[in-house]
């Protein structure tokens, strides 16, 4: 009952998957000189994208809790392998933002690449077309290809539209992820050698043997774990941030980082859930850690890029958080917080790079009275400030507020530590808007043109996405009640279980003496 | 007590939506048309709107006083498992006040700025921060659920951040903003996981559903650390925790002094009239839960009674004319405070009400002081000023009215409401009544004193500002300002009429147009006078007034009379003088025990150790791995990079072409 699907007539998934893929074979076609037909065809393609996506938002049956949209063939018949996609109420609207990010990544990108135009936005359209099969994909060989498939592109991005130091930065993004995802694979493998099957529906109900169930949740947690980033292994995630080119963070930023989540949503809660609630306690000490150390590290920064990059470990410390209080308030906030996320740290990064076209610096203390210089600029970034720190009527209130509500309910404690990173949170966003855009204006700046009608219009739907869900989310949580009900009541039903920290306990007065 | 709770509709009164709505519009239009076609024109709409404000909340009083009270959901605003919360109004007595009080204030100050802020570059920006202002507050105080009195909590917050720092260029400014807007995010903390709790034990976050079953949690407890902890004081003191933050109560307050580096008519409207009073509207509000806890009301009335004796002592050792205005709120905060804690909610939101009106009026005079001073270089300071009198009438006069009152000379508003509040510590069932009183009393005659050695300082004697203004004279503002003045001064003369005690003959409405919403504290009259009750209560209000009296002549003597006394205290007592003049040296206690701290710990042990050595080198391996790895990796991308996407394409199909075919 818990996993049905709805197969669709026209194979809508497949064709917004592969649509950006044929655009970027579209692309081998045209003249290499031919530079704004290039990001005209690009812009095009990824606006039909969009295009094509929206009908996952009006036809979206959202009382329905299993997968919709779903088309299912056979592919590798040895392996019992099939192409079989689907989205339920936890990764549609992950599609819809990850059409609508790669837009504004072309329109960010616009005059900013010089280089290599061509290239750039054939793996920029690879990189979408990756991203939306890993949200689909309901195999989880095909989700593995995907998962492994957007690395390259986003791997050529930084390598080559990058930083200085950029080389440095992929070479590390790349160990850090290959690295997780090969433990996943492992544990991908040993799935199958003991179910014969990748089907996602049919593994969610394989129920596993409890000492097995927390071997592979680790494994996969080193793979999700990497790419949310948890604390402590987020320290590729500042590096790569700082030498991506605006659009490479954008991505970044704003879905990347949110399949690590999305990882532990479909899979380690789906597949594992008596692993699941055992571990559950070190994941939220994991979380509270990540919000507070993301948050004072914010602090010590003195590049604008990196300051935003440690404030996404901080604000990922939330989703991981929302996740592992298996509550439904929490949960649903988590995945209302990643959409969330994507939208404001994609949008301030869009800010940045729209300042660091002009001047070439990710100084800080480059910067100063900008307000005054760029005025408008000025207004968008405050509003993207104010939705980071959490204001209420921004979508980031209500992501934090259900996830700390829900968090509340299961763990107080946990509550209390993270509801700090609220505080931590305001003191270094409106530090940073104090040394950029306020006190007296900085010589360097002055005279900076002011914002072009093409970085307006990249701006305009963050801006509206959150004063939309910040005053009225109701359509968009409205997609996540009836999947993320059954999920949790997929584990509860598991059973309790002797959770880690019971055992540590158990085994810490037995040592001790008394 | 709160059986009218039957008294509320939900499907009337659905007008005062506009109250909030019409100053958001006005707000919205100027922020986004503003900058190129209203420009200099963008008071209009912000006034209009306002005004409009004013006209229907005098309706919904109106409508209140004859019996109709309001409860309705405008649209459902977050809805997610077991939460469901509405942008809703709830119009009942203490709202509708709250809304007409609002209102009006924030018409006139609209229509003052008009003057004061004449020419200045950000003008429109002026305009739509402060009417989005009055929409925050509005919204605030006509919620009917804890998340929307969060939002125009918060929205309030922003607003300030925005005004405070209206001058962003100033250094100065901009720090103000950033500190008032953090130091309230550690009482917001603390505000919203009240609001958890509150949603754990009731199930629901309107104030109807809460308020109703508000018994249930009488014997709850929660194990915390060990102890068991009643929940009604845990719900309290966390709520309280924003009170203290918006309210500028001790140890919270530091924000509120320095707030002062905004404009002055935001330092009238938004810190002393109304944001402020925000927290005190919020315990008056929730009084059910801190009536439950006897350690949560002796909490509010420590912070406001120690508050408010702190704030009078530093009062009078400042001479930037706004700070000792600002000190002077934080102490009459903490009156309010006062009566809250002694179970006198009514009494409290009384002088909340009036002293919205003399204290707004104490700021608009000080910035019509400012405005004819502004070619000093420190146009705020007091010892260039004197002898106004002669040259700003207008302003003279009124600024005596406000301080009248304020110093609680019999007939004006300060008057009733402080000796309300004072008879009702004094009566109060609650043992540290007494205590409340006498520090109140004493309070009272500080703040006498300081407030008149504003007047003198300001407006008495010779005016010692020649020098730094060039051999100007100083100037009485425009009407467009002295008419705002002159009509507030009216309120603060008034606006205590309304709430008269018995004994004086009045009727005391107030407090029985409040007692549905906030009951009646009870009277205790102390043993050995149960005959002589009204002697007692008038023995108190002589005692209060003479207080004041003796500050007032004191003032006269030392600032007119004999102005070497004023080196007095400076010479025979510099330590104690010192450490009033420094604020109790909060600022610096902090600076050292948590700003310092927080930021060494940043950048030393997260930013550096950590981070970069502990974490770097454990999760990278060994250093040198990278290296290898990474030169073996350069060597082979190096040349056909540009053609790796390409391949990447033509990979992925051929993938899975291949595999569709050979297996």
């Amino acid at each position: 009952m818990a996993w049905q699907l709805n197969f669709a007539e026209f194979p809508l998934l497949s064709f917004i998957i592969w649509l950006p893929v044929a655009g970027s074979l579209l692309l081998l076609f045209v003249p290499r000189r031919a530079e704004t037909l290039i990001k005209i065809v690009a812009l095009a393609v990824a606006l039909a994208d969009f295009v094509a996506s929206l009908p996952l938002w009006f036809q979206f049956d959202r009382h329905f809790s299993g997968f919709q949209f779903v088309e299912k063939h056979p592919w590798i018949k040895a392996f019992g392998v099939q192409y079989f996609l689907g989205v339920d109420g936890i990764s549609v609207l992950f599609i819809l933002l990850s059409a609508l990010i790669t837009i504004l990544c072309i329109l960010i990108s616009w005059e900013s690449i010089t280089k290599k135009v061509k290239e750039f936005y054939i793996s920029l359209l690879l990189t979408s077309a990756a991203m939306i099969g890993v949200f689909c994909s309901l195999d989880l060989f095909l989700f593995y290809i995907f998962w492994e498939a957007m690395l390259i592109p986003m791997y050529l991005i930084i390598g080559i539209w990058g930083g200085p130091r950029r080389l440095y930065a992929t070479i590390k993004f790349f160990l850090y992820t290959l690295l997780g995802s090969v433990l996943m694979l492992i544990g991908i493998i040993v799935i199958y050698l003991k179910t014969g099957t990748f089907e996602i529906p049919r593994l969610m109900e394989a129920g596993f043997p409890y000492g097995l169930q927390i071997l592979l949740f680790l494994a996969f947690f080193a793979a999700f774990a990497v790419k949310v980033p948890m604390w402590p292994v987020h320290t590729w995630l500042p590096d790569a941030h700082t030498e991506a080119p605006t659009a490479g963070s954008v991505i970044l930023a704003g879905i990347l980082i949110k399949m690590g989540a999305y990882g532990f949503l479909r899979f380690s809660l789906a597949f594992f859930p008596k692993a699941t609630v055992a571990l559950s306690v070190p994941m939220l000490v994991l979380s509270i850690i990540a919000i507070i150390y993301g948050g004072l590290a914010c602090l010590a920064q003195s590049d604008l890029k990196r300051l935003i990059a440690y404030s996404s470990v901080s604000h990922m410390g939330f989703v991981t958080l929302g996740i592992f209080s298996l509550t439904a308030n929490g949960v649903e906030g988590a995945i209302l917080q990643m959409i969330n996320h994507g939208v404001v740290t994609g949008a301030l990064f869009m800010c940045v790079g729209i300042v660091y076209d002009r001047t070439h610096s990710r100084e800080i203390s480059y910067y100063g009275g900008l307000a005054s210089v760029m005025p408008v600029y000025a207004a968008f970034f405050l509003v993207f400030t104010m939705a980071s720190i959490g204001l209420p009527g921004t979508n980031g209130f209500v992501g934090e507020f259900l996830i700390l509500l829900g968090t509340f309910t299961a763990k107080k404690w946990a509550a209390v530590f993270a509801a700090l990173g609220v505080i931590i949170g305001a003191c270094y966003m409106l530090w940073l808007y104090q040394r950029v855009f306020c006190q007296k204006i900085n010589p360097n700046i002055v005279g900076l043109p002011g914002m072009k009608l093409r970085e307006l219009v990249a701006l305009l739907p963050m801006f509206i996405l959150i004063l939309w869900i910040g005053v009225y989310p109701k359509p968009f949580l409205s997609f996540m009640h009836q999947s993320v009900n059954d999920l949790l009541q997929h584990i509860h039903q598991a059973g309790s279980v002797t959770s880690i920290t019971q055992l540590l306990k158990e085994g810490l007065y037995a040592v001790l003496p008394s | 007590m709160h059986a009218e709770t039957a008294k509320y509709v939900s499907d009337a009164m659905h007008y005062v939506a506009w109250i909030p709505g019409l100053p958001f519009l006005a707000s919205v239009i100027t922020l986004v048309f503003g900058r190129w076609f209203i420009r200099d024109k963008a008071h209009w709409l912000p006034c209009l709107a306002v005004f409009g404000s004013f006209l229907i909340s005098l309706k919904a009083l109106w409508d209140v006083i004859h019996g109709t009270w309001a409860n309705f959901d405008l649209f459902t605003w977050v809805a997610a498992a077991g939460i469901k919360v509405g942008v809703g109004f709830q119009i009942d007595p203490l709202s509708v006040m709250m809304l007409a009080m609002v209102c009006s204030l924030s018409f006139l100050i609209h229509v003052y700025s008009i003057g004061y802020m004449a020419g200045d570059p950000g003008y429109y920006r002026f305009f739509a921060y402060i009417s989005l202002f009055t929409f925050s507050m509005l919204m605030l105080v006509s919620a009917n659920n804890f998340l929307q009195l969060f939002f125009g909590w918060e929205a309030v917050g922003l607003c300030s951040y925005l005004l405070i720092g209206f001058w962003y260029e100033k250094k100065s400014a901009a720090d103000a903003a950033k500190k008032a807007f953090i130091v309230n995010r550690f009482g917001d903390f603390g505000f919203a996981l009240g609001v958890f709790l509150v949603f754990v034990f009731f199930g629901s976050l309107y104030y109807q559903d809460v308020f109703s079953r508000v018994h249930e949690i009488a014997h709850e407890t929660l194990n915390i650390f060990g102890h068991e902890v009643a929940v009604a004081t845990l719900i309290a003191l966390l709520l309280f925790c924003g009170a203290v933050g918006k309210s500028a109560q001790f140890p919270l307050h530091v924000w509120l002094p320095d707030a002062m580096e905004g404009p002055t008519p935001v330092s009238a409207l938004i810190h002393a009239a109304t944001m402020v009073t925000a927290g005190v509207f919020m315990v008056a509000r929730c009084h059910q839960i801190f009536e439950l806890s006897p350690v949560a009301m002796a909490v509010v009335a420590a912070a406001g009674t120690f508050t408010c004796f702190m704030a009078a002592t530093i009062a009078p050792t400042q001479f930037d004319i706004k700070r000792v205005i600002a000190f002077s709120t934080l102490s009459q905060l903490g009156y309010m405070f006062m009566a809250c804690g002694v179970g006198a909610f009514a009494a409290g939101m009384f002088h909340l009400f009036t002293h919205a009106y003399f204290k707004a009026l104490l700021f608009l005079g000080a910035g019509s002081v400012i405005h004819a001073m502004h070619h000093a270089p420190d146009p705020n300071d007091m010892r260039y000023m004197g002898g106004l009198k002669k040259y700003m009438p207008i302003t003279y006069w009124t600024f005596l009215i406000a301080s009248l009152s304020i110093a609680g000379i019999p007939g004006l508003a300060g008057f009733f409401s402080k000796d309300e509040i004072l008879a009702s510590a004094f009566f109060s069932q609650y043992p540290w009544g007494k205590f409340v009183w006498a520090v109140g009393t004493f309070v009272a005659f500080l703040t006498a004193f300081y407030s008149f050695r504003v007047v003198f300082m300001t407006f008495y004697g010779e005016f010692r500002g020649r020098e730094v203004l060039h051999g100007k004279e100083p100037h009485e503002s425009p009407k467009v300002m002295t008419v705002p003045l002159m009509l507030i001064a009216i309120g603060a003369v008034a606006a205590g009429w309304i709430g008269i005690p018995e004994i004086l003959g009045g009727g005391n409405h107030f407090a029985h147009f409040m007692a549905p919403v906030l009951g009646h504290p009870e009277f205790h009259v102390p043993e050995g006078f149960e005959h002589a009750e009204k002697t007692l209560e008038f023995g108190l209000m002589g005692l209060s007034v003479a207080a004041g009296l003796l500050g007032i002549f004191l003032a006269w003597l030392v600032y007119v009379k004999k102005p070497v006394l004023q080196t007095l205290v400076p010479r025979k007592l510099p330590l104690v003088y010192r450490y009033l003049f420094r604020k109790w040296y909060w600022d610096e206690i902090y600076l050292y025990l948590i700003v310092k701290p927080t930021l060494w710990v940043a950048n030393i042990f997260v930013g550096l150790i950590v981070d970069t050595f502990v974490i770097e080198n454990t999760v990278n391996g060994l250093p040198a791995t990278v290296r290898v790895v990474g030169g073996g990796l350069r060597r082979f991308q190096s040349g056909v990079v540009q053609h790796y996407a390409l391949i990447m394409a033509f990979g992925v199909v051929a993938l899975f072409i291949l595999f569709h075919y050979y297996f």
